[in-house]
């Protein structure tokens, strides 16, 4: 199977992200760092794609860039066709409010505001009517199980709820891309499990996926395994086809079965 | 994201730190009433003032003797009948800067002859009321056992009240007769008789009262004047100049003539005549004339500008005040920016605008500042409800619409530099605080 040619033969199908030797390199001269060291990384739509390393490794520097949060020093980055170094500061916004959808460790919900406020607030930056602008967010807390806690500010919910809040609120724009920087790092067995069925859910639907993470539980879940060291890649691994369902809803399907 | 959202955030922003929001509007409050009430103080000042003086009478002209040419006593031996006092013929020593130039005498003080001079239809067609005044310093009344310290005693002539807009509320006012006869009666105002007869004072007419001991018939209680600014304008006794100079003040030089024109108009032509014949009487000229006349509206520029003055300051410090608060309000907002910069990360990682953040920074200080004002207002406006140090504060609406749009201004410039500081924060940088 070839980039440029969708599943069903027509043509098309940008790659949502797009790294050609992106660098990230921080000071200058002797003392200059390079978290990202030269990376090529190509991905296609309806991936999901797990970002490994151990800290240090650049993996975050890479998913600030990929999240249009920062840009690179040198390379070419195409986010869904656009070229992420020509944009002002204004259209990174516009474009992360539009294309990408952050969810991170820490759940990052707004302090004192109701799920569903948080949830309709990157439609709020997005300049959507105020009606229509409910109604999606109340079928995104709706699709992350959660239509009975719309009211509840961050702090009356439990971790895992507030990363589906989380989660809701990084669908609710219906982004290109769904970025998650250690999605369960601050959460307990049970509550990573529902949101790592989630994702196999959102995944198999379509959506394409980045997670960053250091789990090799969740690492697991992913279509492809790219691994960083130093700040390049030094492991590719295809687990499970592009077009096809995410490993995890596999070993389900394979569980009932047998 | 819209104006509408924009004020629901900052509203929220707000309400999340009550006790904060609260002090800091307190800051702007302070000031926009301060700048009221102090304003109002001044306008009510200057009110009382030209109330004081245009109760003078616009067309009332005051003649006084020039710095130096007052003040002597003793050496003016004269005693007068009527306008027909005797010539002074001996200059009171010391009492003049101007070198004696040998035969001629000159008169540097205001003599009860000047005052007569002044009412000559002939040279002064425009006067038609002159009256001389001595004022008697230290006297106290007393009515058996009731003592009053006089505020004022003016010695002068019948004139005086058609100059000074005065009636008689009971007894009668002294005549023509009683001045010619040294009698030694006595109008006194309202205080005065309240305060020796007790009552309304209108009983202390026919009485016999004690005026630093001598014995004075009281011929009638002056219509009350009320209270102009600090001063009592009831407390007052006004007797013929004759028995003043006779039993109180001694015969010394008058210390005003107070002359009226005959019409507002005509002010003018009556101080041009007024000055004609005390120049020739007191053989000067205008460049070095003993004497000045002033008229009521002279006064009232003079005190009308001090008063401006005065209102000025009085409202430089309220101003710096609501300055302090708007500092007070950009501090805050600084602090809340500080403490939110994870928020801001946050928003600005789900695509808020530069502009979306500047708005929600902007809004919240503008809010803080015009609750504050509107406060400010509704204290400023029930503080200028009560006198203060004597005067009836009376507020001007525009120090009402300037201090609340300056407090509005206040929140918009102040709130300026610390929402930008948050909008310029990049988001990587914002996510990363705590």
């Amino acid at each position: 199977m070839s980039d440029g040619v969708g599943p069903d033969g027509s043509a098309v199908a940008l790659p949502v992200v797009d790294l050609r030797g992106v660098t990230k390199t921080y000071g200058h001269g002797d003392t200059a760092v390079h978290a990202v060291a030269g990376v090529d990384l190509v991905v296609r739509r309806g991936d999901y794609v797990a970002i490994r390393g151990a800290s240090g490794s650049g993996k975050s520097t890479l998913m600030h860039i990929i999240g249009c949060l920062d840009l690179p020093s040198r390379g070419r980055y195409l986010l869904d066709g656009i070229d992420a170094r020509l944009l002002d500061d204004r259209q990174q916004s516009v474009v992360r409010n539009r294309k990408i959808g952050f969810v991170f460790q820490s759940f990052n919900l707004i302090p004192r505001t109701t799920a569903l406020a948080n949830v309709e607030l990157p439609l709020a930056y997005a300049g959507c009517p105020t009606a229509l602008r409910r109604r999606l967010a109340r079928q995104a807390l709706e699709r992350v199980g959660l239509a009975d806690r719309m009211d509840h500010v961050p702090s009356r919910l439990s971790g895992g709820q507030q990363q589906r809040v989380a989660i809701a609120r990084a669908l609710v724009t219906d982004p290109v891309l769904l970025l998650a920087d250690e999605p369960t790092g601050a959460l307990d067995s049970r509550s990573t499990q529902d949101v790592l069925a989630l994702f196999d859910q959102l995944n198999e639907a379509g959506r394409t996926l980045v997670v960053v993470t250091h789990e090799d539980e969740v690492a697991a879940r992913a279509k492809r395994a790219v691994r960083l060291t130093d700040g390049v890649v030094v492991e590719d691994l295809r687990v499970a086809p592009v077009d096809g369902p995410p490993p995890g809803i596999l070993a389900a399907t394979a569980g009932t079965a047998s | 994201m819209n104006l509408v959202e924009s004020s629901r955030l900052a509203v929220k922003g707000v309400l999340v730190n009550p006790l904060r929001s609260t002090l800091t509007t307190l800051g702007i409050l302070i000031g926009v009433a301060a700048v009221i009430v102090l304003v109002a103080v001044g306008t009510g000042s200057s009110t009382a003032v030209q109330d004081q003086i245009s109760r003078l009478g616009s067309n009332t002209l005051t003649v006084t003797a020039a710095q130096g040419g007052t003040g002597g006593r003793g050496g003016f031996a004269g005693r007068g009948g009527g306008f027909t006092g005797l010539r002074a013929v001996t200059r009171p020593a010391g009492s003049s800067p101007r070198i004696d130039t040998g035969t001629q005498t000159r008169l540097a003080q205001l003599t009860v002859d000047d005052a007569a001079a002044l009412s000559d239809t002939a040279q002064a067609p425009d006067v038609v009321s002159v009256a001389p005044e001595v004022t008697a310093r230290s006297v106290t009344a007393t009515y058996e056992g009731a003592q009053h310290a006089v505020g004022t005693l003016t010695g002068t002539t019948p004139s005086y009240l058609v100059n000074d807009d005065d009636t008689v509320a009971a007894g009668s006012a002294f005549s023509d007769a009683d001045y010619t006869g040294h009698r030694r009666v006595a109008l006194l105002g309202t205080t005065v008789a309240a305060d020796l007869v007790g009552g309304d004072g209108s009983d202390a007419v026919g009485k016999t009262i004690g005026l630093n001991g001598i014995d004075y018939t009281v011929a009638g209680v002056l219509a009350s004047k009320g209270t102009v600014g600090p001063e009592d304008a009831d407390d007052r006794v006004i007797a013929p100049l004759t028995a003043v100079q006779d039993t109180l003040s001694g015969y010394g030089s008058l210390d005003r003539i107070s002359v009226k024109a005959s019409s507002a108009a005509t002010v003018d032509a009556a101080t041009a005549e007024v000055e004609g014949i005390l120049d020739a009487r007191h053989r000067v000229t205008a460049a070095d004339a003993d004497f000045s006349v002033s008229s009521a509206s002279s006064f009232l520029s003079a005190a009308t500008s001090s008063n401006r003055t005065f209102t000025v300051l009085l409202a430089c410090v309220a101003a710096i005040s609501l300055l302090v608060g708007g500092i007070g309000v950009m501090n805050i907002m600084l602090v809340t920016v500080t403490e939110r910069t994870h928020e801001i990360g946050i928003r600005k990682a789900l695509g808020a605008r530069r502009g979306d953040i500047v708005g929600q920074f902007l809004v919240e200080a503008v809010l803080l500042s015009v609750i504050g004002g509107l406060l400010g207002v509704l204290v400023g406006l029930a503080g200028s409800r009560f006198t203060i140090v004597g005067v009836r504060p009376v507020v001007a609406p525009y120090s009402v619409l300037l201090a609340f749009g300056v407090a509005a201004g206040v929140g918009l410039t102040f709130g300026l530099y610390p929402a930008n500081r948050a909008a310029a924060l990049r988001p990587i940088d914002a996510l990363r605080h705590d």
